[in-house]
Formats: C-alpha cells, structure tokens, sequence
C-alpha cells in the first residue's frame, strides 16, 4: 500500500479553477421529472459560508450510475451524473437534476436513493463526505444501512426537505458544517473501513 | 497582554508568526494522523476554527454511486487547457515550468484517461479573484486555470508559471509558499482529492500553517514536487515532477462474471 498524497485546503480563489459553466444543469430546464436542490452552507456560528464548492454525484432515474463524459460541456442531452456549484455571497447553492433510483441489481449492501455530496471550502483542509436522501422512499431509508445506524436528529440531517420551488419540484439540503444541527459526515475511505468501529462510529443511542 | 503603548485596543488581536510559529511546533508533537491527512481542527489555520466539525465522521462503507466516479473525456477537455502560458494573446511574465506526473491509487495502479484539474497564482503571487487584495499587479496574459486528462499510464503534463509566494491574512505577516493547486478523481467518488503543489526548498515551509497542517514529516515531502532535469527542455522550461496518489482501492461488489474470481 503507498503513502496516500496529503489533502489541502481548496482555498479561497477556486473560482476560476474549478466552477464551471451549467455546473448545476444536470439536466437542461423544462426536463421532464427535473427536481431542483438548493440550500445554505452555515459555519458553526450559523454563519452562511460564501466560498464553498459542493459537488454531487448519483445514479439516474434508471438506478445506474452513468458512465458518460460531458459533464464539463453539456450537450443537453446526455445524463452524465455529476454536479459542482460554488456558493455565492448568501452561502446559498442550487442545482438541478433528476430523482436518483436504487440500483436494479442484486448487491449485498442495499442503499436507499441517494446523491453523493463532496463539501470543499477555505478553512477545510480535507474534504466532507455526505448524502442527500429522501424521505418519500421511506422503507428503502429503513433499510438503509448508513441511516439504520443514525439517532432521528442526526439521520435527518441527511434528509432532502420538499420545498416546491419556482423551476418545478424543488428539495432543500442545507450544510452545517459544525455546531447544533451538525450534518452527519462520513469516513469512506478504505482505511476507515479498517479502523475499529468503536473509535469513530458514533453508537445509535440504545434505550 | 503587553499593551503598553496607550492605543486603544483595535478588536480581536491578530496573532504573531512567533505565536503561530509556537502553535505549529505544539501541534506537530501530537501524533499524526496516519492515513497523513490533516487534522481539520488544524487551530494555526484560523479559519478552521468555524468550519471544521465537531462530531466525529460515521465510518461507512461506500455505496455503488460512491464506488463509482464521474467519467470524463476529450468532449470535456481541449489539449489548449493544459498550457496556461497560451490562453491569451501574448506570452505571461515569469519563468515558464513543465509540471507532470502520474496518479495512482494505493495500490499503484494509474487512473486512466481521468480529470486533472489545477489553479494558482501568477509569478507575482497575484490570483485573478475579486478578493484577492494582495497589492502585486495581475497579468492580462494569465488566468491561472488548467485542467487535462490522464493518459493511459495515468500521466498528466501541465506547462505553466512558476507562481509567486503571497501575503494572507492568517496572522501578521503570514505568506503562503509558491504552490499550485489540484483537484483529482480516481475511480471511485471516495478517491476524490484537493491538494496542493510546493516547489523544492521553499524556505516558507516552516512557517506556513497549510503546510504544517500535515504533521507528519514523510507526508510533507509527498507535497513537494521533484526538479527533473529529464522533463526540462533546453532553451524553453524548467521540469518538475510530481506523482499524486489517491487513497486505495476498495474491496469491490462480487462480480459474477469475473473469471479470475478476484
Ligand atoms: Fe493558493
């Protein structure tokens, strides 16, 4: 196993780097079953957060997760997945896309519907880890095992909000990147899989 | 404490570098993390403070979107962006470099045909950002942003600027050492990396809290870029070396129609 190249801070003038044009156009407007997703980056004094990058990343309406290029010019046509909005000025972000659907295939670890989010930002030296859920698959969250594992309050934190939005079917998903409200962040790296549990998975509160 | 000058007090005091020199060395004797990432509670880096959390992360494993990444290809990426020296009319001031290198992942093998993307600063340190307030002058013939795909032996090339060292606003005079930043995929979304690029010798190592945010020396050194004489074209630019590697693979889903059942 080599030595893992260290992570750094994305820094405050990614704007030019990384952003780039229709980056929240997963799919074009007007897109039959299109959902809008917005929210707010808040710091842990509730503070919106105006230099973050999310990035979101997830299966189609089909269950698969694409395969295709095009994400960085968008033919409008093409359903490639992948999502990267900075914040602006408000801490707010939005993106829009299509539902995700569980993959149709037979796996061992069944996960409810989900997006997969990256949370870059000055003053974060390493990248966060989170998903955003929904609450209408509501047995597929029971049996999935990341929210199985979850107190209500911190599993809700993963939990897209219906908010009819102007464009059509909207979700809010606001990121607290500390403090109260805190949202759940995850270890999926290989070596966290190879930490014992007991240090780093916080144990659901049994009665 | 040792206001003895008479001047009103101006707010919340703006540390020294001695004060955040004293903070680097306490924190570099506690014991590194051992993947060699850096503590996002990293107190010297001050906007830390707010923005890294407090409970810690629920090890999980990775779903199938997770163990999947974005694919990108030439629809997304035109060989031009590669050279920063030639998006403009004319030529950039400052010393024209060749940065190249491969990404693998932990267990050696390249990311192929994958997105590499890089930003930075002109050679007088200067980013063309609204909040930049450093007084040093933009370029009109440099933007700062590039991006390029891995080949098929994951190599990347990039020809840009060598970038200047800056002045931030950690603490009193706080300078950032000349760095290029890079944004990586592997094959997986939980292989996703932001990071860093440091030139040889920089003498700002020491005192910059980015840098000393990765605590454990060896791992340091992984952030510094070799000068190779070998990627150096005469009369043109000077060569640096810089291999990336991503976090390791996972153990994938069984695959049924694997004939090596590995
Ligand atoms: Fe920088």
């Amino acid at each position: 196993m080599l030595e893992l190249t260290p992570s750094q801070t994305v820094g405050p003038f990614f704007a030019f780097g990384l952003p780039f044009s229709g980056g929240g156009d997963v799919v074009p407007v007007g897109t039959p079953g299109a959902i809008t997703l917005h929210g707010t980056v808040r710091d842990g004094a509730g503070a919106a957060v105006p230099d973050a990058l999310l990035e979101f990343w997830q299966a189609g309406p089909d269950g698969r997760v694409p395969a295709r290029p095009g994400s960085l010019r968008r033919d409008g046509r093409t359903f490639t997945g992948f999502a990267r909005v900075a914040t602006d000025r408000a801490g707010d972000y939005r993106l829009r896309t299509l539902r995700p659907a569980a993959p149709s295939d037979a796996v061992q670890v069944r996960h409810a519907p989900h997006l997969a989010v990256t949370v870059f930002a000055r003053g974060l030296l390493h990248h966060l880890f989170t998903r955003v859920y929904f609450p209408n698959h509501v047995q597929a969250n029971a049996d999935d095992p990341l929210l199985a594992a979850l107190d209500e309050e911190r599993r809700a934190t993963l939990m897209a909000v219906p908010d009819g939005g102007v464009t059509g079917p909207g979700y809010r998903f606001d990121v607290r990147m500390q403090g109260p409200g805190e949202t759940v962040f995850l270890d999926l790296s290989a070596h966290g899989l190879a930490q014992p549990p007991a240090e780093t998975v916080e144990t659901p509160e049994t009665p | 404490m040792t206001t003895t000058d008479g001047v009103p007090d101006p707010g919340p005091r703006t540390a020294t570098q001695r004060e955040v020199s004293a903070e680097i060395a306490t924190a570099a004797g506690a014991a590194p993390r051992t993947d060699g990432h850096p503590d996002r509670a990293y107190l010297p880096y001050r906007s830390t403070a707010l923005r890294a959390p407090q409970r810690p992360l629920v090890v999980s494993p990775p779903s199938l979107t997770e163990l999947a990444a974005p694919v990108f290809g030439i629809a997304d990426v035109t060989p031009i962006e590669a050279d920063l020296t030639r998006h403009h009319t004319g030529d950039p001031l400052g010393e024209r470099i060749i940065v190249t290198g491969r990404v693998i992942d932990g267990d050696g093998r390249p990311v192929r045909n994958q997105l590499v993307e890089i930003w930075q600063a002109n050679a007088s340190g200067r980013y063309r950002h609204e909040g930049d307030q450093h007084p040093a002058p933009l370029d009109p013939n440099f933007t700062g942003g590039g991006r390029a795909l891995t080949d098929e032996d994951g190599t990347y090339r990039f020809v840009t600027i060598k970038p200047g060292a800056y002045p931030w606003r950690n603490h009193t005079n706080a300078w950032r050492p000349a760095h290029i930043h890079f944004s990586l995929f592997g094959t997986a979304f939980t292989q996703r990396l932001v990071t860093q690029m440091y030139f040889p010798g920089d003498p700002l190592f020491g005192l910059d809290p980015i840098f000393q945010s990765v605590t454990d020396e060896k791992a340091q050194q992984r952030l510094i870029a070799a000068y190779d004489h070998d990627v150096t074209e005469p009369e043109w630019a000077l060569g640096y070396r810089w291999d990336i590697v991503l976090d390791g693979a996972h153990a994938t889903p069984p695959d049924t129609d694997d004939p090596d059942g590995a």
